[in-house]
This record gives structure tokens, C-alpha cells and sequence, in this order.
């Protein structure tokens, strides 16, 4: 930039008065006994408080505040709310019966065995993470038997939880692919979607984010055929970013043969399949159930990224455990992609966490481990699918106007019950039940001893809201 | 399904990762010793832990009240207040006035890279960052992302085989305005106080933005309050700044990436608005950053009997580096090893440099097998009782094969320019070097 050039201070060569007589030199040592040759207590505050001077300004005087998450926020409010019958299902998280958090037992047993274990080196992972979990989270995704796998033709990149799985994806896309057209190549999200996935691919640069049709709130299920019409009328080479099962936040998944009419349009359409699987096993109980729809692209011959969140199916929320899987046509354009990301994580966080990652292997390579990890995660699961079932046959006994099947048609941790937002706030206001502006509950909020308040509470606020 | 592949026209990126690493990994030769390793390393060869952290780690994993809620984006509260106290100081003006705070961040990287958005996009008019040499691969990269241009200097003067600080000042006085300085490590910096007010000043005056790096707390002393000093200097004396501070490196913790990026503002409402932003920016990176590593340091600077026995640790630590410098010198001087060899113990922490020529370090590398990076600057805790006679030896052969043993000396003096009033440097402003100025320049003076 040429105008740069002439901003460089010019060194002013004036003596002035004051520089030309000697000031007493002291030893400006900053040593442990701070002998005096400190400064003053209170620096220049004091100083110019007792001068009457006012403060420098900020050089950051201008930043904005930002706004917190909307969940933490409700949260939050939750916190504070003092009303003994209050329910939080606006909160992400997976709660037992008696509304706390689970640590999941098989998860105890391995933590404990690796802090007893002396011979664990700390030094850093590897760049693209620790090689036993990679292969593991991969191989739980696409499935012992992936031809993909057995030719050789996938990668995977170890991430901070699926947020920095899906960001390191977007960021290789937004440098490599589609051409020169790159950070301008669309990308497209389900409406509605987990909030963070337009915040991810933006930052990472792509300029064009767009929505696919997805919920149909008039018949509280998939509105296929505006998806498919998205997807007809996308431009060729798009990213369609897909929830691999248990939707966040409307719990409603294309059936196998929904998802295979949309895999037909993607195939003559070229568009790029991103995967965000958060939910697998938590979603039915059976992992290969929930894989089915990543799997099935990948058989027929996709090539296509899946960032993996184990923070969900094995509760490991604050370890930021996740990966993302490369699959391509060949292992050669795999190692290239890979070496690509490798440069990309060097510059974002370097070396990825451990802790999380040796749960999770640790558990996934060892049978025993694996399959009492599998009965955890049903457990889960089970409790989830009673929920639903409950709230739902209370809602019909109440005879609550509207139709309740989507209720135990929906799948995993969320349900879109179809609310309003001014039904949604009169249940936070008025029943103090915690839930988001979208109608969104998280049935893990639910339990035997607030099924009843909270369906009546429902049923309250249909009848007198509008 | 086009046959072919949608990455067809991704390049091979060129492999990360020391080449000096892989040579040494398929170096057959009994003898062979690494001295550049990024961790801390124990007499017996291995990466160093510090006792508390087993202890610590054995302590959560046992008990009931543990669980993986999510964190808050920006980290634990405890974590970064007990780790801001550590860096600032409890009794902090800053921690009065409520000016300063942080972010839980993934390693020194990740501070870096939260910080380097945060300027480009809330500190306009700054495009270049001065960052030292050593540290350019490391954290220059990810300003270059950002868009900034890296700019090099080095306080390591190779003539007078000093870390000659005065060289902050040169750096300031040519520096841009509005520009960002990168100070790696500044815990053992001594200046006379004349200096510290010329630097202060041209440092204010140009609206420089010091961004510090503090690798590991505490291995350059022994004590890591006595490290953090100079940062309650610029404190004290109004500085708005941030500072990775990788609070992992100095438990030993490498693979847990717990880090912690300081912010010090003027006032509570900046400090606030700051640290929301930092926060948005780690929320589309990570989400939010992991628990371990940052329950185990909590744990530990919370309670006083941890605290005292991790301190315990480090200097343990610092004073086998100190003794094995003092060895290494002394075995040098044992073998009659031409050169001075003062600068040897004269610097401190974990890394630093031999002062020997990059011919003699080819020949250490390829004759001898220890392996060493091309800029002379080593691991000292590398060296244990095992190898350290054989890198004495080493050393000592290479001196004597190739060239005079470094030695002290006055820097070369800078060429004078062949046109002092060439046209380029009346472009940019620079008094070309060497060139007195002329008896007439006072009559344009302003």
C-alpha cells in the first residue's frame, strides 16, 4: 500500500529545555523487594485523581457490548427465578430424573483409571489429534464395515467439541473449494437450525449464508417439498449443511426414503453434504439407527465432511470433545485435505485438548467399555422416549386443543411443540416453565414429578392464548 | 456423481512439523541427543510434571460432586480470576478498579488468535506487528491471517551475546504508529529507569499496542510472582494491553491447552465490552473452552498447601536448569573450549542460545548427532547427566574444527549509505544510517 509509506512519525531533532538538564538516575530494577524505586501506590490514577486531571480514555472506548447466548441467558433467569415449581427445558444438556446433571458411569470409570494411570506423557497431541480417537469416532459414525473405510478414502480431524469440528470444516471450504468461487459459494442451513451454524461459516468467511426449507409449523413436520425445491433451485456446488439425526431444534428427521429422494437432488444438483452429527445413539438408543442417513451418502458414493459431537452421547459437555470426518473418492485427495486442515488448526488452536478425546477412546477400543458406554447411552435415550410418551398422553387425556403426535414423532433431546411466542411467554411469566421464544423444550427438563405441572401449564396456556 | 473428485485442485501442503525432528528421528547413532524440545524436560529424559498435578487430577476424578456441565464461552470465573491474580498481582490497581480481566483460551495460541481478531476489527489504523524473530513461526502466522504485516526484531544481540532489552527503544522508534508489539517473556527484563520512561513514552505516544507473551510462569525466576513484576509495572503506569499467559507450560499440563488471554483496560466498561467480544469470537471457534486443565490450576492456586508445593516444584526446576548451565560452562572451560562462555549462565529460563556460528551448528548436527536449530538457541533442560559430557565434547570439537569460539564484541558498524539523500529514504522518512546530519538541516528544522 503506497499511502503507508508516508505515515511513519518523523523524528522531531528539537532539544527542549527540559531534556538538557540532568535528572537524578536511579536504578529502575524491578526486583522482588520492590525497594522503593516502585511506582507511586495507584499509579497514574491516584496521580491524576489528586491533580484533578481526568482519566485517559480507552483506546477501546468505541467496542460495543455483545450480546450473550440467548440459552445462558435463560438459564440465568432460571437461576434467579425463586418459585419452587419452576422447570428449565430450554437447557441443552441431558438431566436424570431427579433434574441433575449425569456424569455417565462408564465415563467415572475411565476418568478414574487415566488419572491413576502414572505413564500418560502430557506432552502435546499431535495437530490433528490423538490418532486412537480419530480412527474410533470415525469408525462409530460410518460403521465397521464402510466401504469408504476399507478403501482407505476417509480423514478426520480431532476438534474442540462439533462447534470446532464444523469450523475447521468451513474454514478448509471457505480456502478450497468450488473453485475460485470460495468464500462466495453458498451455504445453506435448515430453518430453523442450531443458532451457532450461521455464527461458524460466517466467521470462517463465507459471505453468503442462505436457509432451506425444513419445518412446516402449519403441519408440525418436515416440509419436504420446499427442501427438495431449495435444494432444485440451489446453485450447483452449494454446501447444505444436515443434521445426521435427531434435529436441533425441531426433533423431526427425514424418513429413509425421504432422505434418499433428497440424496438423489444433491447427487444431480453436485451440492456438498456437511454433516453435523451431535446426536448419534442419543437420538433412538441404537448408534447404527442414528447413523443410517451419514451412512447411506457415503455408500452411495458421496464425498462429504461430518463434524461429530460426543459432548451429548457420552455427557462429556465441558471437555469439547469432537471430530471431523473427511470422505473423499480417493486416499489421495484425502492426504491432501487433510494436510490442508492440518494448516488450518496450526493457526487456530494448535494442538488440540486430551482429556476428552483418551475418554473416548479409551472407552470406544475397549468391548466391555464400549458396550457398558452403549447401555448408558440407551438409558439415556430410554428415558427421553418415556418423556415424550408421557407428556404426550397427558396432553390428549387433558384433551389440550390441537393434534400432540409430533410429540413422540420427534426425535431426541428438543421438541418444537408448536407453541407461540406469546404462549411461550405466558408460560415463563406466568407457570415460570423455562423454554425458548421457538416453542423449543428440552424434554430431558421433564420428569415424573413435573410431567403433571407442566402439561396442565400446556394446556393452559393453549386454551387461553390465542 | 462427477467422477471426479470435488478436492481435485487441492494442493499438498508442505508438512508441519521440525525437520530437525524427523532427521534426529531416523539418526541411528547410540549418541544422539535432541536439544530442542518444546517441554520441559526431567534429568531422566522425560517431559516434566509437576508433582501436584497427579495429585490434583487423582482428587477430581474421586470425587461425587464432579460433572461435564458446559462451561461459560469465556472459561471457568474461578480460573480466570485466580490466573489474572497470578499475572497482575492480588493487591493489583487494576483489580481495585475493576479494569482487568480475561478469557479462558486453548493454549497461548488460541490467546493470540482471539486477541489478533479483536485488533483487527476494534483497533483500526493498525496494520503492522513487531514480533520477534524466534516467535515469527509460532504466533506470526496468525497475524498474517488477520491481515497484518509481520515485521521482525530481535532482543538477542549475537555480537555482544546479550539480550540487549535497550533494543525495545530502537523497535518504538521506528515502529508505525498505532502498530502492535509482540514482547515474548518479558519476566527478565532490566533496564535503567531512564530507558523504561523512553520506552514508556514512545511507546504512549505513538499509540503502540503492547500484546505480551508469557510462555511459562515462573521458570525464569523460580518464583512466578517475581516474574509477572514487569507486567505491574505497565500496570501502574496506565497501559492498556493483552497478555497470553499459557498458565499449562508451567504445570507440566501440555496437552490440556489451558491458557488465559489478560486484558487490562482503562476502565471497568471497556474491560467489559472487550471481553464480550473476545468472547463471540471463541464461541464460533470452540464453543468453549475445555475443563480439565483449567479445574486442575484452579484447584491448585486455590488451595495454599498446593499452591506452596507447585511453587515448590518450579524452582526445583529452575535451579537444575541453573546448575546445568553452570556445568555446561564449567565443563567448557575444563576442556580448554576457546570463547567466551558467560552468556551461558547470564540468560535464564528454559531456552537459550549457544552463541555459535550456524557452520558450527551444521557440524554439531551432522558429525557429532546433537541436534541443535540452525539459530544456536537450545533446550538447557535437554541436557541431563547422561549427555551433557557428551554435548560438552561436542561442542568443544566443534569450535576447534570450525572457527573462533564466540566471543564478545562490538557490533560491525553499519555500512554508510552510497547517496545519503537518496531519493528512498527522503520517501520514507528515515535519516539514512550513518549519515550525520547536515550543518544546513537546522536552518528546515521546525
Amino acid at each position: 500500500m503506497a499511502d503507508r509509506d508516508f505515515l511513519l512519525p518523523q523524528r522531531s531533532t528539537v532539544r527542549t529545555m527540559r531534556e538538557r538538564l540532568v535528572s537524578p538516575v536511579r536504578d529502575f530494577r524491578i526486583d522482588a523487594l520492590g525497594a522503593g524505586a516502585g511506582p507511586r501506590p495507584g499509579g497514574v490514577r491516584a496521580l491524576a485523581a489528586a491533580l484533578g486531571l481526568t482519566m485517559p480514555v480507552s483506546v477501546f472506548a468505541d467496542v460495543p457490548q455483545a450480546q450473550p447466548v440467548l440459552v445462558f441467558k435463560l438459564t440465568a433467569d432460571f437461576r434467579k427465578d425463586p418459585d419452587p415449581r419452576k422447570v428449565n427445558l430450554g437447557v441443552g444438556a441431558y438431566r436424570t430424573d431427579e433434574s441433575q446433571p449425569w456424569v455417565l458411569p462408564v465415563v467415572r470409570k475411565v476418568q478414574q483409571q487415566i488419572a491413576a494411570n502414572e505413564s500418560i506423557n502430557h506432552e502435546y497431541l499431535p495437530i490433528l489429534g490423538l490418532p486412537e480417537f480419530r480412527s474410533n469416532a470415525s469408525r462409530i459414525a460410518l460403521g465397521d464395515d464402510s466401504p469408504a473405510i476399507k478403501e482407505n478414502r476417509i480423514g478426520s480431524v480431532q476438534g474442540l467439541g462439533g462447534t470446532g469440528a464444523l469450523r475447521i470444516g468451513a474454514e478448509f471450504l471457505r480456502r478450497w473449494y468450488n473453485g475460485t468461487k470460495n468464500a462466495a459459494t453458498p451455504v445453506y442451513v435448515s430453518s430453523p437450525t442450531w443458532e451457532n451454524h450461521n455464527g461458524v461459516f460466517s466467521a470462517a468467511g463465507f459471505t453468503d449464508i442462505r436457509s432451506y426449507h425444513y419445518w412446516d409449523a402449519s403441519k408440525r413436520g418436515l416440509d419436504l417439498q420446499g427442501m427438495l425445491q431449495d435444494m432444485e433451485n440451489a446453485p450447483e456446488f452449494s454446501i447444505f449443511v444436515l443434521h445426521a439425526c435427531a434435529h436441533n431444534p425441531t426433533g423431526t428427521d427425514p424418513t429413509p426414503e425421504q432422505w434418499e429422494k433428497i440424496a438423489s437432488v444433491m447427487k444431480r444438483r453436485f451440492l456438498f453434504p456437511f454433516f453435523d452429527s451431535a446426536y448419534q445413539g442419543f437420538a433412538s438408543g441404537d448408534l447404527d439407527k442414528d447413523a443410517w442417513a451419514v451412512r447411506y451418502f457415503v455408500n452411495e458414493g458421496f464425498e462429504l465432511f461430518c463434524a461429530q459431537s460426543f459432548s451429548k452421547n457420552f455427557g462429556l459437555y465441558n471437555e469439547r470433545v469432537g471430530n471431523l470426518i473427511v470422505v473423499g473418492k480417493d486416499g489421495d485427495n484425502v492426504l491432501r485435505v487433510l494436510s490442508q486442515m492440518e494448516k488450518i488448526v496450526r493457526v487456530v488452536w494448535s494442538n488440540p485438548p486430551a482429556q476428552g478425546a483418551r475418554i473416548v477412546a479409551t472407552t470406544l477400543s475397549s468391548p466391555e467399555l464400549f458396550s457398558e458406554w452403549r447401555d448408558n447411552v440407551k438409558t439415556m435415550a430410554d428415558r427421553i422416549l418415556l418423556m415424550r410418551a408421557e407428556l404426550r398422553s397427558r396432553l390428549e387425556a387433558l384433551g389440550t386443543p390441537g393434534t400432540w403426535s409430533h410429540i413422540t414423532d420427534q426425535i431426541g433431546m428438543f421438541s418444537f411443540t408448536g407453541l407461540s411466542a406469546k404462549q411461550v411467554e405466558y408460560l415463563i411469566n406466568e407457570k415460570h416453565i423455562y423454554l425458548l421464544p421457538s416453542g423449543r423444550i428440552n424434554m430431558c427438563g421433564l420428569t415424573t414429578k413435573n410431567l403433571d405441572y407442566v402439561a396442565t401449564s400446556i394446556h393452559e396456556a393453549v386454551t387461553k392464548i390465542q | 456423481m462427477p467422477t471426479l473428485s470435488v478436492f481435485l485442485d487441492v494442493p499438498l501442503a508442505p508438512k508441519i512439523g521440525s525437520k530437525l525432528l524427523d532427521e534426529f528421528k531416523q539418526d541411528q547413532n547410540p549418541n544422539k541427543v535432541y536439544l530442542a524440545y518444546g517441554v520441559c524436560m526431567t534429568g531422566d529424559g522425560v517431559p516434566w510434571l509437576s508433582p501436584v498435578v497427579p495429585k490434583t487430577l487423582m482428587k477430581l476424578a474421586n470425587d461425587p460432586s464432579f460433572s461435564y456441565e458446559c462451561q461459560p464461552e469465556q472459561g471457568l470465573d474461578a480460573f480466570v480470576r485466580v490466573t489474572t491474580e497470578l499475572l497482575v498481582g492480588r493487591h493489583s490497581p487494576a483489580i481495585v478498579d475493576n479494569r482487568v480481566g480475561g478469557v479462558q483460551t486453548i493454549g497461548g495460541n488460541g490467546a493470540i488468535q482471539l486477541g489478533a481478531k479483536f485488533l483487527k476489527d476494534w483497533y483500526p489504523g493498525s496494520r503492522s506487528v513487531y514480533i520477534q524473530s524466534a516467535q515469527k513461526d509460532q504466533h506470526g502466522l496468525i497475524f498474517q491471517e488477520q491481515g497484518f504485516i509481520i515485521r521482525e526484531y530481535t532482543i538477542w544481540d549475537p555480537y555482544r551475546l546479550v539480550s540487549d532489552v535497550g533494543k525495545l527503544i530502537e523497535v518504538a522508534e521506528q515502529a508505525y504508529d498505532k502498530s502492535i508489539l509482540v514482547i515474548y517473556n518479558p519476566g527478565s527484563f532490566v533496564l535503567p529507569r531512564k530507558k523504561w520512561m523512553k520506552l514508556s513514552k514512545t511507546i504512549k505516544k505513538k499509540q503502540i499496542f503492547l500484546f505480551f507473551d508469557v510462555p511459562h510462569q515462573g521458570f525464569l525466576s523460580g518464583d512466578p510472582d517475581r516474574d509477572s513484576k514487569i507486567l505491574h509495572y505497565f500496570v501502574s503506569h496506565g497501559f492498556e494491553f493483552f497478555c497470553s499467559q499459557s498458565l499449562s507450560n508451567s504445570f507440566g499440563l501440555y496437552d490440556e491447552r489451558t491458557s488465559n488471554l489478560v486484558v487490562v483496560a482503562m476502565n471497568n466498561k471497556a474491560l467489559l465490552c472487550i471481553r464480550s467480544q473476545l468472547t463471540i469470537y471463541a464461541r464460533y471457534l470452540w464453543g468453549s473452552p475445555p475443563a480439565l486443565g483449567s479445574r486442575v490450576i484452579t484447584t491448585v492456586l486455590s488451595n495454599p498447601a498446593l499452591r506452596v508445593e507447585w511453587k515448590k516444584s518450579l524452582r526445583g526446576m529452575v535451579e537444575n536448569i541453573m546448575l546445568t548451565r553452570e556445568k555446561v560452562k564449567e565443563k567448557l572451560r575444563l576442556l580448554g573450549t576457546p570463547g567466551s562462555w558467560e552468556h551461558i549462565t547470564q540468560q535464564d529460563g528454559i531456552h537459550s542460545f549457544l552463541g555459535i556460528s550456524v557452520d558450527q551448528v551444521n557440524y554439531l548436527v551432522k558429525k557429532k548427532h546433537v541436534y541443535i536449530p540452525k539459530s544456536g538457541q537450545i533446550n538447557f533442560t535437554c541436557i541431563n547427566s547422561h549427555n551433557i559430557d557428551y554435548i560438552a565434547q561436542s561442542i568443544n570439537e566443534a569450535i576447534l574444527a570450525i572457527g573462533p569460539g564466540p566471543e564478545p564484541r562490538e557490533p560491525p558498524p553499519k555500512p554508510p549509505p552510497s547517496r545519503p539523500d537518496s531519493k528512498d529514504s527522503k520517501l520514507l522518512g528515515i535519516k539514512a544510517p550513518g549519515a550525520k546530519p547536515s550543518p544546513f538541516a537546522a536552518l528546515f528544522r521546525k
